[in-house]
């Protein structure tokens, strides 16, 4: 895992100042969306060997969301970008 | 051959030139009765009682690596049955005892210690969690004793029992919990099942998972296509891999989970010991070696190895609970890749595929596990229906509402 995470607002930050939630390819269903959808929303996660975006919160810092997009094999960081620019909803 | 300490002595007399290999290294066969893809200790042990109890030996398991390179060889090495749920206690239980008599099963020295496991506490409220989880345990007729602070003194004079933020109450020991050698365990069940006819491949990893007419027929390897009757999956942190060949989504996510170990001291701690107040356990090896390890690193991983902040955060726990950790320096330190499940408990189940079976979700307590994930796994692949034991870990379980979240932290699976 990289020491530092570049923050869009705060510039590179050590890892620490972060919380992790986790994946940020899962969308919250409609309220009415059925078992089966909010069952895959709680439960179910792709859990790559590879790319994986995550929502990670910078708690030490602007405590804004972020989506980090890295490689979970490698533990290569591949871009930083606020959750309100990739659509998240977290 | 048979393992003794006349055969030690035997071939100490003749140079000890009379050894054979534990198992043999044989060219996959075209087809099995059953594939078991993983071979760590819940796929050989799966091995071995599918020979032994169930007397299915046309058997093959494939390994990526070579045996013991998985979390097999990266843990902790404890032992223990102190679960509070229904869902768990009786199966982990069966593991305790199946480790009991697991050398004289499989002769082979596995060195099974049972030490005794200490979880300390350090506040009222918890004190009143483990005396209930030690009532639940001693309800299912586990052995559980709730010790005061004197008697810890006593038996473990040199932790901090005055922290200011942490003092020590008192702890929940479970005598018959301790610590086995872990490579041995991995060594003795390939040993056991190879015996019994089954073949160990390693260094061959599964690429692909045929289907016909919605069955599985057989695997695409690194060392070409093998056929089988049943595919059983024991493929730990790399079981979503593995599962993403069959199109199935699992409620697991890959963590890292770290260990260490210091240098030879003389001995120090008698038992296998816990920390209330942060995430820290610590045992000390036959060799001297004091063997510890904390939390996960929290964020989605197949890398075998962690991350120097969570390094240092399980240094501070432990120096937090033994001070003079601090003068200790640490050898070594590893990573494991766990499969970590939405409420922190395994699955040993069928699948929407006939002949496919999953075992998997073993969070970072799959060691202890290893006699009765293999008991029970090869229970269902024979018989197609669960052992009594592990009947709770159902796949369908998370939809049914049926979780058996021992921590109580919900569907947050770095929280388990």
């Amino acid at each position: 895992m990289a020491s530092l995470i570049a923050c869009p607002h705060c510039g590179p930050r050590p890892k620490e100042e972060f919380t992790v939630k986790g994946d940020a390819a899962i969308a919250r269903p409609a309220a009415d969306a059925g078992e089966d959808a909010w069952y895959a929303y709680v439960y179910l996660r792709d859990n790559p060997r590879g790319r994986h975006k995550e929502y990670w919160h910078h708690t030490s810092g602007c405590r804004r969301w972020l989506v980090v997009e890295r490689d979970t094999l490698t533990h290569v960081v591949y871009s930083v970008s606020d959750a309100s620019t990739q659509g998240g909803t977290a | 051959m048979r393992y003794s300490a006349f055969s030690v002595f035997l071939n100490g007399l003749r140079g000890n030139k009379g050894w054979q290999p534990a198992w043999r290294s044989p060219v996959p066969k075209n087809h099995y009765d059953v594939i078991i893809v993983g071979g760590g200790g819940h796929g050989l042990s799966t091995a071995y009682y599918l020979a032994k109890e169930f007397a299915i030996t046309n058997v093959a398991v494939l390994e990526k690596g070579y045996i013991g390179s998985g979390n097999v060889g990266r843990n902790t090495t404890i032992i223990r049955s102190n679960y509070l749920l229904q869902g768990n206690n009786p199966f982990y239980e069966l593991s305790m005892k199946l480790w009991e008599g697991l050398e004289q099963d499989f002769n082979f020295n596995a060195m099974v210690s049972q030490r005794g496991v200490l979880n300390l506490y350090h506040s009222d409220a918890q004190r009143d969690a483990y005396t209930r989880r030690g009532n639940a345990m001693r309800l299912h007729g586990v052995d559980a004793e709730l010790l005061d602070r004197n008697t810890v003194r006593q038996m473990l004079p040199f932790l901090d029992f005055d922290n200011a933020r942490f003092p020590i109450q008192g702890a929940l020991m479970q005598k018959r919990g301790g610590t086995v050698r872990h490579d041995a365990v991995a060594w003795g069940y390939a040993r056991g099942a190879d015996s019994r006819g089954v073949d160990i491949i390693q260094n061959c990893e599964v690429t692909s998972i045929r289907r016909e007419n919605g069955r599985v027929t057989g695997v695409e390897t690194s060392q070409g296509f093998i056929g089988c009757g049943k595919l059983a999956l024991a493929a730990a942190g790399n079981s979503t891999v593995v599962a993403d060949m069959v199109d199935m989504k699992l409620p697991i996510e890959s963590h890292v989970l770290q260990a260490f170990v210091s240098e030879g001291l003389k001995p120090f701690i008698d038992n296998v010991v816990t920390f209330g107040a942060g995430h820290f356990y610590v045992s000390q090896s036959d060799k001297g070696g004091l063997v510890f390890g904390g939390d996960i690193d929290g964020y989605n991983s197949y890398a075998q190895r962690g991350n120097l902040a969570t390094v240092e955060h399980v240094a501070e726990a432990g120096v937090a609970m033994i001070p003079a950790l601090s003068r200790v320096r640490v050898l070594r330190s590893w990573g494991g890749v766990m499969d970590m499940s939405m409420d922190g408990s395994p699955i040993i189940d069928r699948t929407h595929i006939d002949n496919l079976y999953l075992n998997a979700g073993w969070c970072y307590g799959g060691f202890k596990a290893t006699p009765a994930s293999g008991f029970c796994y090869a229970h269902l692949i024979a018989r197609n229906e669960p052992h009594e034991t592990a009947a709770a870990f159902r796949l369908d379980r998370f939809s049914r509402g049926r979780m058996i979240d021992e921590k109580g932290v919900g569907s947050q699976p770095n929280l388990h």
